[in-house]
């Protein structure tokens, strides 16, 4: 398969802050490619640049054999953008927002209203087509400015933080569509900062912190890369800041994960370790409820390839103003 | 041609979105049809050498009244980037907000005049330069509210500029006295000032009495203000997305 989007040195200053620092990569077409960091990364930075909607401060951008500085226009008939914010117009109806966009994008008049009802019924909007934008939930929201991305056939979908925001049942919805979509051929760029959906979705991630690319590969490769450390989880009743304290300081564990009711090692010698740290735990008192063995996950490779928590990566971003 | 279909698109929108609405349409009509009256009661005979400038008012502030906040209120609230977002030049978003306006303006003015031509008495002269001067008044006016809104980053900004504009225009540019008889230097000010061309050029079409000008200076002149706006707004509106977005 050919590079539908090729990215070579794209950086972006803000005055004297270095927002993305030379990015190089492909895209292969008809793959789902990720973009994962923590908010203020970079990602919605060069999803921007790619679109054509920011300006780079040096390097190119590529799409669908077009440079998206040169020819933005040839770049925008061939892509759509699913904004972090859903922006459709508010005073239009579910089913005009559609059309109208079928318009500013060129589709035939003959096949612009029937093309947005397909749209309409594919995303089961179809009770809600006669509502206006505003008067839409959040989650509708998002489904209909997927929608309106695809009113034209574009070649790639650029979907920028697809589900913030969304509650778990709105958010696997639109993972299942993105994954079918995925299946009719589209290319989809997508940037999250939720691990987990990057793994269940994507076919290449790209790990940015701070505008720098620090790995590209699949998520089976990134795991691979702490194949050598093993994971114990340990569920408690109870974590005490002593028990945190000393468990910090043992010989043998790597990296230490605490969440409310459970920490998770990873260390080298899991056989070694692991008497220490439960003689450690009953010592102060604690109950130990599970005990696991893992394998690396992808949340445990972004810690060990980023030297970031990965509970940074649980923060959304506060909402922009906007329709939504 | 693709062009041109997108142009119509986007005003057809804003037609819908923002000009046919109640408000605007009651304060379109309402504004013109009260300074009418006003001027009519206080001197019916004067009436005739008035009604130019009035239809010139009209035009500029129904042109003029979302033109000047249509682009800085959709960057607000994310809609400018929809725009943006799609497969259009920058020229052909301008065009499209100019439009919408100016249909507005049109339909407003052609209202106006409509209503005051049997009730003043008044017979139009010239019906085709008629037509031709009200058109590019209002696309001369639609540009300049849209370069307002272009060239500021907040809507109360936007309504502070126009405001600014407009309201000096009223006494400088011939709608209640005429340019030649203003103390210097009023009159220099007036001849850089599109809407004295618009009264100038009515009157021609209106009124018995002496205009300014020659008719086809008037229109050459509001040509030239079509195009040296347009091209303004969008160098300025192109910078502002390289600094904005």
């Amino acid at each position: 398969m050919d590079a539908i989007i090729q990215v070579n040195e794209l950086t972006k200053f803000y005055g004297t802050t270095l927002a993305v620092d030379h990015t190089s990569f492909q895209v292969k077409e008809g793959e789902i490619f990720g973009f994962l960091g923590p908010n203020g990364a970079g990602k919605t930075t060069t999803i921007r640049m790619m679109v054509g909607l920011t300006q780079p401060s040096s390097g190119t951008a590529w799409i669908d054999g077009h440079d998206v500085t040169k020819e933005p226009v040839e770049v925008k008939k061939t892509i759509g953008l699913v904004p972090e914010t859903s922006n459709l117009y508010s005073e239009l109806t579910a089913l005009d927002n559609l059309i109208y966009q079928g318009e500013l994008y060129g589709v035939p008049r003959k096949e612009r209203k029937n093309q947005a009802i397909h749209l309409i019924e594919e995303f089961g909007l179809k009770e809600h087509q006669d509502k206006p934008f505003q008067k839409l939930s959040r989650g509708l929201k998002r489904r209909l400015t997927i929608a309106a991305a695809l009113i034209h056939h574009p070649k790639i979908l650029f979907l920028d933080e697809p589900t913030t925001g969304l509650d778990v049942m709105s958010a696997r919805g639109l993972r299942k569509l993105i994954l079918e979509s995925k299946k009719k051929g589209l290319t989809i760029f997508l940037t999250t900062h939720y691990i987990p959906e990057a793994e269940a979705l994507c076919d290449h991630i790209v790990i940015i912190v701070e505008g720098k690319i620090r790995i590209i590969d699949t998520p089976e490769n990134i795991k691979s890369q702490v194949k050598e450390v093993e994971i114990l989880e340990v569920g408690l009743d109870r974590i005490t800041e002593d028990l945190k304290k000393k468990l910090l300081f043992m010989e043998g564990i790597e990296k230490i994960l605490i969440a409310e009711k459970g920490i998770r090692f990873q260390t080298k010698s899991i056989d070694q370790v692991t008497p220490h740290i439960i003689k450690l735990i009953e010592e102060q008192g604690a109950k130990i409820q599970s005990i696991n063995t893992l394998s690396p996950s992808l949340e445990d490779a972004f810690v060990r390839i980023t030297g970031l928590d990965s509970e940074l990566m649980k923060i959304d971003k506060p909402m922009k103003a906007g329709p939504e | 041609m693709e062009e041109l279909k997108k142009v119509y698109f986007i005003s057809k929108k804003d037609m819908g979105a923002y000009y046919l609405k109640p408000p605007l349409i009651s304060w379109g009509l309402m504004l013109p049809i009260v300074f009418v009256f006003a001027f009519y009661f206080r001197n019916p005979m004067g009436i005739k050498e008035v009604v130019p400038g009035l239809i010139g008012l009209t035009l500029l502030f129904s042109c003029t009244s979302m033109a000047a906040i249509v682009i800085t209120f959709e960057k607000r609230i994310g809609a400018l980037e929809r725009l943006l977002l799609a497969p259009l030049e920058i020229r052909t978003i301008l065009f499209g907000k100019t439009l919408g306006s100016t249909l507005f303006g049109l339909i407003i003015t052609f209202c106006i005049t409509i209503f005051l031509i049997p009730i003043m008495g008044l017979s139009v002269n010239h019906p085709f330069s008629f037509v031709i001067i009200i058109i590019l008044s209002g696309l001369a006016f639609s540009l300049l509210g849209i370069l307002i809104s272009v060239g500021v980053k907040e809507v109360f900004e936007a309504m502070t500029m126009s405001n600014f504009f407009r309201f000096p225009m009223i006494f400088l540019c011939g709608v209640f006295f005429p340019v030649p008889s203003m103390p210097f230097p009023l009159p220099v000010l007036s001849c850089l000032l599109p809407l004295t061309y618009t009264v100038d050029g009515l009157r021609h079409c209106l009124w018995e009495g002496k205009p300014m000008i020659p008719l086809f200076l008037d229109l050459l002149i509001l040509l030239g203000f079509v195009v040296l706006i347009f091209a303004l707004s969008l160098s300025i509106f192109k910078r502002r997305i390289h600094q904005e977005f």
